[in-house]
């Protein structure tokens, strides 16, 4: 009787545990990308200039595709100027890189481009086809492309300033 | 004869135009199955809500997605492996019954079986020790005791 009576609260305690594995989780960062790996799904898009902008157009270098909105705040704030700096310093060493607009409206996505003085080419994803293609969650998301056209990295949440110039750096040594 | 031959290369040139389109009229998109298919799948920016049940635009732009993916004559399978391709197995509402997802399957119906067993074992231990002090508690009537019993009762009572 006595060994029963301490069977119950060790019965129960690898259920509350594994409740409060589930609770502390981050649903959305843990979860890898099965994109990885795999070849970038290609897009042509119109960017805010009108010019049209396609991933095939940039085969055979390193592309960065960023999605962000003007709403999306502190998070897409934080990043924007990290973006145009990384765009501006490796630019000349073949950098591609790509802004994909999700579900905002024109006038404030332009504010935003203008409030940041983005230089590379931005277009917005209407109808949401690239983002679901590019398995996203919300914004920002950025994926970075090697020459092979294959996805080789997947940030969630704000990018790192330092994580993410090593990052290009190494993809663009990399032999074409 | 010019003239004819320019009228067939119209009709030639509408129908071109018009037959996907036509295509496309003659076989709509039950909105039942794009219900189904939504019912499956995790809206990724909500919590716990399917892409049938969010009312956010990712889930709505997500509804048009699986829209059209029919309308272009994918089966409903085609469709969700689409989004399994590009989410992984956490867009399906629920997980798939093979490999390590199997366990969530499998586990309840173990642990259920399992604890019938603990019952039904502890339910036979406490009946055999309850009848063991039932017959503890009833002790033998010596042959003496039942001799003066069957006399009293033959003559009556006392």
């Amino acid at each position: 009787m006595s060994r029963l009576r301490w069977a119950i609260p060790l019965a129960v305690l690898p259920v509350i545990a594994l409740l409060a594995y589930g609770f502390w989780t981050d649903p959305r960062g843990e979860v890898k990308s099965p994109l990885i790996g795999k070849p970038a799904s290609p897009f042509t898009l119109s960017t805010f200039t009108g010019a049209p902008v396609s991933l095939d157009g940039l085969r055979g270098r390193v592309v960065l595709v960023n999605f962000w909105a003007s709403w999306c705040i502190p998070a897409c704030y934080e990043e924007a100027p990290v973006l145009q700096e990384v765009w501006r310093d490796y630019e000349r060493h073949g950098l591609a890189m790509v802004g994909i607009n999700v579900q905002d409206k024109d006038d404030e996505a332009r504010k935003f481009m203008e409030q940041f003085k983005f230089t590379f080419p931005n277009a917005m994803d209407v109808g949401g086809k690239v983002a679901v293609n590019y398995g996203v969650y919300g914004v920002p998301e950025t994926f970075l492309i090697d020459k092979k056209g294959r996805i080789r990295e997947r940030k969630v949440g704000a990018v790192d300033a330092e994580a993410l110039r090593g990052q290009v750096e190494r993809l663009l040594a990399e032999p074409s | 004869m010019r003239r004819a031959a320019a009228a067939l290369v119209i009709v030639l040139g509408a129908l071109g135009v018009l037959g996907p389109a036509l295509v496309l009229a003659a076989a709509p998109v039950d909105e039942q199955t794009v219900h189904a298919i939504a019912a499956q799948l995790r809206c990724v920016v909500c919590q716990s809500l399917s892409v049938a049940d969010s009312p956010s635009e990712t889930a709505h732009q997500m509804r048009d997605i699986i829209r059209e993916r029919l309308a272009t004559g994918e089966t409903p399978e085609q469709v969700t492996a689409y989004f399994v391709a590009r989410y992984g197995d956490w867009i399906l509402l629920a997980p798939p019954r093979r490999g390590f997802t199997l366990l969530v399957w499998v586990v309840p119906f173990v642990g259920l079986a399992l604890g019938l067993v603990v019952v039904a074992v502890a339910v036979r231990r406490w009946s055999r020790v309850s009848a063991g002090r039932a017959a503890a508690a009833a002790p033998e009537v010596d042959a003496a005791t039942r001799e003066r019993i069957r006399r009293e009762m033959a003559e009556g009572g006392p």
